[in-house]
């Protein structure tokens, strides 16, 4: 038996911590290399067409250059179908083959790739590459019209075209109370502040690929299926990655040049985008508009639900997302009809970023239900709880827990919701119209297939190791809680190793998935790893460990407990003559996705304050209570929570690509025109936890945290915008212009 | 970013007949914008001169004006307590311009000559008449919600981006110039040309030219003066509208007045308009509001930008509003 | 497209491309061979190893590259390498002094990063900040650490951070370390 140290639930402050702050955390392009070449790209510069010509003469006569790679020379690739498509990948179409073909499918396209000796020639040499198009038709404009239904692939992953319970326009029409309106949601950039990166080095046919990557198992599997070679001969290294929130899901064809062009110069070569780059190399939160119609009785009790979503995708590849899941969960409601579209256009194929979907459908659904309160003369937050939803009305199956109540109660508490004065610009300070909104958040808990090593080491310490990742949530933390809990070890003698696909399989660091699947991993390992030493000091003959052999072993204070007292990890090994004895766990989701349906929960509330003469929105303070489940580490938790509030900032006030349809490209791809929040936009705020633990959904408790701390924030703060202003923006982000005018 | 050569200079004199010598030899000093515009492939200079052992950067205070070395950086010049007394309205345009780091960097010279951050511009694989002339402009019917509403031709709507000229022009300021023929002065006002059918030509110095000092006279310093900027995020972005006021008053009675502003024309604009309205009267709200309605004369939008009409009107209310001391009042 | 292609052929003179330099980083003298174009940022991090001060953008936009040259917080990816000879450059390599710099102890206690990459231009960013003492409130603090940005959105525990930094009496003047700062004042008497 286990008598925990109790590391879950303890601040621990990051165990990377001081590599980080010292600048010795290494991140994908910062793994030297003997011989090291660079690489550059060069994009398409149109939407649509054909390659008619290349001229690469003058490049590949520029000082130090290598190599230029085309289409017209590039080795052919076998881009081998996997057996099952990854959940990362879009579920329908197909991937674009890097220099495969002459055919343009949208702006910023890779076109060639220049190899040099430094990246500044390999830059310049880019430059001069030259490229003839003969231009096609194309789609760069968002047109309803075409809007089509998911493919197949698509429904069977849960992005169905439509669904219904009940008759739900039959409902809203003699509804006593509704609303109907159109939501615009921007396409976003994922911005994580490290680009992406690859280096890739070939031995003979074996591979190495340090990579920004989410998932390396995956990276190493979609690169072998490209290449036609097998995943044993790849392995890619991803220790440290900076900042993803999604955009390092799926392996992107940078990362196939990367691989193709180290092939071609027999060399180590570094590929690492440009800031521009990353808004056509890699994917975005697609451009998504809505209308959401909802029905009341007069009491506010929901009659009827419509939500309708149109997406964008890429016309070679379809991404869809699950916008509509909110619909159909998250209130209580006997008539819900859902409907989701997707229109092609010639851009680089979107993907999932923070909150996929959830974060969209729910921004839409957050503000209509505002709406509707605002129609009913009700109070938002008791129009939440007059719908709350005591099971999942979709799945038809009880949550596996749902602290929600709580969340409202205690976020509303925190804010001071109750000093409200319901009328809109009712509210002042200094000159400024001042806004409280507030929305629910809703994320749902999945979880997958993990495994972890756990190594107990002569010293008596631990070696964790396991290939998932840590982008920033710290991993590396919780998972190092959860050994040392479940080892009896204190957290300093616990290590742990991530990003690295020689260590045990690990699914994507992604969906808020990683704590339930892998920490329940580690878990099992560590047990394992337990369970196999007190099977080897039964039978060892060791007179000094005959008396920790009755009854069943009790694990505590950094060792084994007889009657004589603690029996040291480190004498243990020593009396057992092992240097390191090893252990492997798995975990996997069992029946509980039949039986429950897991979700996170939280309410989020925001206050605003409007310049009314310049339109300009800044946000005093957010307060936010979540159930999240067993909360492993509260320090790390709240910092996923905090971060969703600003990327949620972001959301509602900032952030958008200003797409040129002429050209089918974003504009302003930089950090200085594609606005982001900085410190000086953020002030006050507040994270609560409430209590709660969701064994039926996973052995640790715990659900999720990332995706929740986005969702809903930027309906919260449009709410507030609303309340502040009396003027209801529907388009996002809500820029000055659109309080100004209009 | 095209190979160039790199040369390092001690003196002006060197560094006029440097790049006076050819087309495509450039000056560098702090590189905040330069750097930027080699790295996205915009500029493309054969050689650079790095002028930053040149001097010229202090700022020294005479009986009839300041003179701010042309390589002071935009951080010194901010927290020089002259110019922060004597012109708030400088002090503050450079006090929450770019980001700590690129004002510790960024000289006033090239402050002054920073290029707009016009979307096109910037992206080389779309035409610009400013960086390739003759290419055209797919601003005017394209994303435009950071170009000019003020200034624009049919071949340019690029909105000049800085905020230090459209200070100085508030605070009379005028610019040291050697050259080839040797020294002379420019008034700020008169640095910037209007993009015509020549965007590429932004501004009247000739190669060769170098920025060593600016003048502000002292009796700008007697003035009351205020510099306002409005953007999307708090702060680290160039802005959407500004407002550079300076004033003098005997009482409430406006005696002289300059009003500038920034981010909505294709060079720093002068409000002579405004100028005119105000002096003479009693600035009261009523006068700063009708003065702001005169702001925007001339204006035109293109869509995106066309924001920036109403915007304009009142961040130039409210800049005179706060020289005067008036509050804005409740909001309606 | 490029505003002075037809200018390049008419260059009379033999461009020089390369450059041997001397950058004195950390307290240490390193002589190398570097492109004209070369920024300080990639000769740190691509010639001489010094990984920590991260790429984010190349453009000035991000604060991810902040060094300290001659005592003063600068982005190293806008200027060039050849321009720094004979400055003095402090990289967050070079700021733990033994033990870790109050500014770096400070943010692992607050929690003040997630993914950490942004982290070595925060700290780097925050010790320009406390030397320049522009850390009279929260409202100072955040205006002049927004040069940074954080995606992650650590900001409100980038504030907590240095003010306790400050708090547990990491005075202005000793921001940086002494070595750095000793040379900022031998500067300062040239100057």
């Amino acid at each position: 038996m286990n008598v925990p140290l109790k590391a879950i639930g303890q601040p621990v402050s990051r165990v990377d911590g001081p590599d980080k702050v010292q600048g010795h955390a290494r991140y994908a392009a910062e793994f030297d290399q003997p011989d090291l070449m660079h690489a550059a790209m060069v994009l398409s510069t149109i939407p649509s067409g054909t390659i008619t010509a290349i001229e690469t003469k003058a490049a590949r006569s520029a000082p130090g250059v290598h190599a230029v790679i085309t289409h017209e020379n590039a080795p052919r690739l076998p881009y081998a179908p996997m057996a099952k498509r990854p959940q990362v990948d879009a579920q329908g179409g197909d991937q674009l083959k890097v220099f495969q073909d002459p055919t343009i499918r949208f702006n910023g396209q890779p076109v060639a790739v220049v190899v040099a000796e430094t990246l500044e020639q390999a830059v310049h040499a880019a430059d001069l590459v030259r490229v003839s198009y003969e231009h096609a038709d194309g789609h760069t404009t968002f047109d309803r019209a075409r809007g089509r239904a998911p493919s197949r692939g698509n429904e069977k992953a849960g992005r169905p075209a439509d669904t219904e319970i009940g008759d739900a326009d039959a409902a809203l029409k003699s509804a006593a109370v509704s609303i109907d309106a159109n939501y615009v949601q921007a396409r976003e950039h994922h911005n994580a502040i490290e680009p992406h990166a690859t280096i890739a080095a070939w031995d003979g046919d074996h591979l190495t690929l340090h990579d920004k990557t989410q998932w390396p198992d995956n990276d190493r599997d979609e690169i072998a299926h490209v290449f036609g070679i097998k995943k044993e001969n790849i392995h890619v290294v991803s220790p440290f990655v900076g900042g993803a929130f999604g955009s390092a899901l799926r392996t992107w064809p940078h990362v196939t040049v990367a691989a193709l062009a180290a092939r071609v110069v027999q060399r180590p070569v570094r590929l690492e985008l440009t800031r521009r780059q990353c808004y056509t190399s890699i994917g975005f939160r697609p451009h998504t508009e809505q209308r959401v119609a909802l029905g009341a009785a007069a009491d506010g009790t929901l009659t009827a639900i419509v939500q309708e979503a149109f997406g964008q995708t890429a016309t070679y590849e379809e991404y869809a997302e699950t916008t509509l899941d909110p619909a159909r969960n998250t209130y209580a409601c006997p008539n819900v009809r859902t409907r989701y579209r997707l229109i092609e256009m010639n851009t680089n194929s979107p993907c999932p970023m923070r909150s996929p979907g959830v974060a969209t459908g729910m921004l839409a659904l957050e503000t209509a239900m505002d709406e509707l309160a605002v129609a009913l003369r009700m109070d938002p937050l008791e129009l939440r709880l007059k719908n709350y939803a005591d099971r999942d009305q979709h799945k038809n199956l009880p949550w596996s827990s749902k602290e929600l109540r709580a969340c409202y109660r205690v976020a509303a508490e925190r804010f001071g919701w109750s000093e409200r004065t319901p009328e809109p610009r009712s509210m002042r300070r200094n000159g400024h119209l001042i806004g409280y909104g507030m929305a629910t958040a809703v994320y749902p808990s999945h979880r997958a297939k993990a495994s972890a090593a756990a190594t107990l080491l002569r010293d008596g310490t631990a070696l964790i190791r396991t290939a998932g990742s840590d982008m920033g949530p710290g991993t590396y933390t919780s998972m190092t809680q959860v050994a040392a809990e479940t080892l009896g070890l204190p957290v300093e003698r616990v290590r742990i190793e991530l990003g690295d696909t020689d260590m045990p399989y690990a699914p994507v660091h992604g969906g808020s998935i990683t704590m339930a699947s892998v920490g329940t991993a580690v878990q099992a390992a560590c047990q394992a790893l337990l369970d196999d030493l007190a099977g080897v000091v039964k039978a060892s003959p060791d007179p000094r460990l005959a008396a920790f052999k009755a009854g069943t072993p009790e694990w505590r204070d950094g060792g084994l407990a007889g009657p004589g007292g603690v029996i040291s990890f480190a004498e243990l090994m020593e009396g057992l003559g092992f240097d390191r004895i090893t252990a492997e766990g798995q975990s996997a989701p069992g029946n509980e996705s039949k039986t429950h349906s897991s979700a996170a929960f939280g309410a989020v509330f925001a206050e605003v304050e409007v310049d009314p003469d310049f339109g300009t929105v800044r946000v005093p303070r957010i307060v936010g209570a979540y159930d999240i489940g067993r909360v492993v580490n509260p320090k790390t938790a709240r910092s996923q929570c905090v971060g969703g509030m600003v990327q949620g900032v972001g959301m509602a006030l900032l952030e958008q690509a200003e797409w040129d349809e002429r050209f089918g490209r974003p504009m302003n791809g930089n950090l200085a025109e594609y606005v982001v929040p900085v410190c000086a936009d953020i002030r006050s705020l507040d994270v609560t936890f409430v209590p709660g633990e969701d064994t039926i959904f996973n052995p640790l408790g715990v659900k999720g945290v990332a995706e929740l701390g986005l969702s809903g924030v930027s309906a919260a703060i449009g709410n507030a915008v609303y309340h502040a202003t009396g003027r209801r923006v529907r388009e996002f982000p809500i820029l000055p212009e659109r309080l100004l005018m209009g | 970013m095209v190979p160039f050569s790199y040369t390092s200079v001690a003196d002006p004199q060197a560094a006029v007949r440097r790049t006076s010598e050819g087309h495509g030899v450039e000056f560098i000093a702090g590189g905040t914008d330069m750097l930027q515009l080699l790295q996205e492939g915009v500029r493309a200079p054969l050689e650079l001169v790095d002028i930053n052992g040149i001097g010229f950067d202090d700022v020294s205070v005479a009986v009839d004006g300041v003179r701010i070395g042309a390589m002071a950086r935009l951080a010194d010049v901010a927290d020089h307590p002259v110019i922060r007394e004597r012109f708030p309205v400088v002090a503050e345009a450079l006090h929450e311009s770019a980001s700590p780091q690129v004002r510790n960097m960024a000289t006033v010279g090239g402050n002054l000559l920073q290029r707009t951050r016009c979307l096109y511009f910037r992206d080389v694989a779309t035409p610009c008449n400013k960086r390739v002339p003759g290419s055209g402009c797919p601003a005017i019917e394209g994303q435009n919600r950071i170009n000019a509403v003020l200034g624009g031709s049919p071949d340019c709507i690029a909105a000049y981006p800085g905020d230090l000229a459209v200070a100085l022009i508030a605070a009379d300021a005028e610019l040291m110039v050697v050259g080839p023929k040797g020294e002379r002065t420019v008034l700020v006002e008169k640095l910037h040309r209007q993009p015509g059918s020549t965007p590429h030509v932004e501004a009247v110095l000739e190669p060769g030219d170098l920025i060593t000092a600016i003048w502000i006279p002292i009796a700008a310093g007697g003035r009351l003066s205020h510099y306002l900027r409005v953007r999307d995020r708090a702060t680290f972005e160039w802005a959407l509208a500004s407002a550079a006021v300076s004033l003098g008053f005997e009482g409430t009675r406006v005696l002289e007045a300059r009003v500038a502003a920034g981010g909505v024309g294709t060079t720093p604009w002068r409000l002579r308009a405004v100028e005119e309205l105000l002096v003479g009267r009693d600035l009261d709200r009523a006068l700063a509001h009708e003065a702001g309605e005169r702001a925007a004369d001339g204006a035109r939008g293109y869509g995106g930008n066309d924001f920036k009409i109403p915007l304009l009107k009142k961040t130039v209310t409210r800049a005179l509003m706060r020289v005067g001391g008036i509050s804005p009042g409740e909001p309606a | 497209m490029l505003e002075v292609d037809k200018d390049r052929a008419r260059h009379a003179v033999q461009p020089q491309h390369a450059f041997l330099v001397t950058l004195k980083v950390n307290g240490e003298e390193h002589r190398l061979n570097v492109d004209a174009r070369t920024t300080l940022l990639d000769a740190l991090r691509d010639r001489l190893h010094l990984t920590g001060t991260k790429k984010g953008c190349g453009l000035g936009q991000c604060g991810a590259c902040t060094i300290i040259v001659d005592g003063r917080r600068v982005v190293s990816c806008l200027t060039l390498a050849v321009m720094n000879q004979g400055k003095e450059i402090t990289t967050i390599e070079g700021l733990a002094n033994g033990a870790l710099h109050p500014v770096q102890q400070a943010f692992i206690e607050h929690d003040a990063f997630q993914c950490g990459y942004c982290t070595p231009g925060q700290i780097m960013s925050a010790v320009g900040l406390i030397q320049e003492g522009r850390t009279r409130s929260d409202d100072e603090i955040r205006e002049n650490m927004s040069g940074n940005l954080c995606r992650c959105g650590a900001y409100t525990n980038i504030v907590d951070a240095i003010k306790d930094a400050i708090a547990h009496g990491l005075d202005p003047r000793e921001a940086m370390t002494q070595a750095v700062e000793a040379i900022a004042q031998d500067a300062g008497r040239e100057a």
